[in-house]
């Protein structure tokens, strides 16, 4: 063990100022660009994946679907088209704060970054809300998953469809709804740190991410939105 | 910095074109909802409509907001690629279901109100199960 001919680096960081780069690139990347595409290539494949978990619900409602055509489509008239219409709107313009968000962040506006993400959050807070009123609603009348299900009423008295159809509204949008509360966690992290500043045209990586994260979770509504709510 | 040139142009341009990308979704949503009050001949029609308008809301997303069309192929081709593998999941899924009669699982005996009309024309592999009860 030489130690008189291993540098020194007086920098905590491990490197003296030849080496200077910015302080979020990591050592294993060459550039931060690199960097950037590498984690946005991570992230889609991540969404690659989310689209095949939500796509195997699509695939087992479609079959039951097919299975109790006419329980299912007496079911669907339990459900209001004005709070699942009014829910699409509030992602769509989420969507939107959203895009506008990581615009600001590229293009170094701190604090209109954070409003933007605030707003964000405050949508998907207004949809939270819009789907526990939903939910309440169903409870109250026993539409409910599974061996839960007691509502009085049905034409088909005792058929297992409306119970099965229950099962896939309450797996399809809970499992949504806890996306968009996981959204919500990671939105109004990113605004904290976007109020500090730490996001800049060099590094905004992580309101990129999460931006298309959240645009996902708005396109999975895009298609529960029309199956549940608009077929009669 | 000049290294992601996919986002060059200026920032004016592109808020105005999320902001018209945000009215064509809130359009194409009412149109799916007014689609809904008109029936098409059949419910399958209406689904399909339905489906369409949704699949062309969701490349609009895709195209604009999740910046696919200025940004590297690589993100397109694992967009692309998943759902095309969730539609050779879906289809292999129908013709499979398509092909089969009944698809009641053998522990859970059809509903005493359906049972006598609905057997008839039910799986002609289904009755040794159902007989049990």
């Amino acid at each position: 063990m030489s130690t008189s001919t291993v540098d020194v680096h007086p920098d905590p960081h491990g490197h003296g100022g030849e080496h200077a780069h910015d302080p979020h690139q990591q050592h294993h990347f060459t550039t931060m660009e690199q960097q950037f595409d590498t984690s946005k290539i991570g992230m889609w494949l991540f969404l690659a994946t989310e689209v095949l978990t939500f796509g195997g619900l699509f695939a087992g409602f479609g079959l039951m679907q097919n299975q109790y055509p006419r329980e299912f489509v007496e079911a669907h008239e339990q459900l209001q088209r004005l709070p699942g219409a009014a829910n699409t709107v509030v992602l769509l313009v989420s969507s939107f704060t959203m895009v506008m968000a990581v615009l600001a962040a590229r293009t170094n506006q701190a604090a209109k970054t954070a409003r933007y993400l605030w707003l964000t959050v405050g949508c998907a807070g207004i949809f939270m809300c819009i789907k526990a009123y939903e939910y309440t609603h169903k409870f109250e009348e026993g539409l409910l998953p599974g061996i839960f299900y007691h509502h009085h009423g049905d034409l088909i008295a005792g058929s297992h469809g409306y119970a099965t159809f229950f099962s896939f509204y309450f797996m399809m949008t809970g499992l949504h709804g806890l996306h968009v509360l996981i959204g919500m966690g990671l939105l109004s992290w990113l605004a904290i740190r976007a109020k500090r500043g730490e996001f800049s045209d060099k590094y905004y990586t992580p309101v990129d991410l999460i931006g298309l994260f959240w645009h996902l979770v708005d396109l999975v509504w895009i298609y529960l939105f029309p199956l549940y709510y608009l077929i009669s | 910095m000049s290294t992601h040139t996919e986002h060059a142009q200026d920032p004016q341009k592109e808020a105005r074109t999320y902001i018209l990308t945000l009215v064509t979704l809130l359009i194409l949503t009412a149109i799916t909802v007014g689609a809904s009050y008109i029936h098409f001949g059949s419910g399958a029609a209406n689904v399909v409509i339905a489906l369409t308008i949704a699949t062309i809301k969701a490349i609009v997303v895709a195209l604009f907001f999740m910046h696919l069309l200025h940004d590297k192929p690589v993100n397109a081709i694992i967009a692309v690629t998943g759902f095309l593998f969730l539609g050779i999941f879906l289809m292999f899924d129908f013709i499979d279901v398509g092909s089969r009669g009944n698809l009641q699982p053998t522990n859970l005996h059809p509903p005493p109100a359906v049972a006598a009309p609905a057997g008839a024309p039910g799986a002609p592999a289904a009755p040794a199960a159902e007989k049990k009860e």
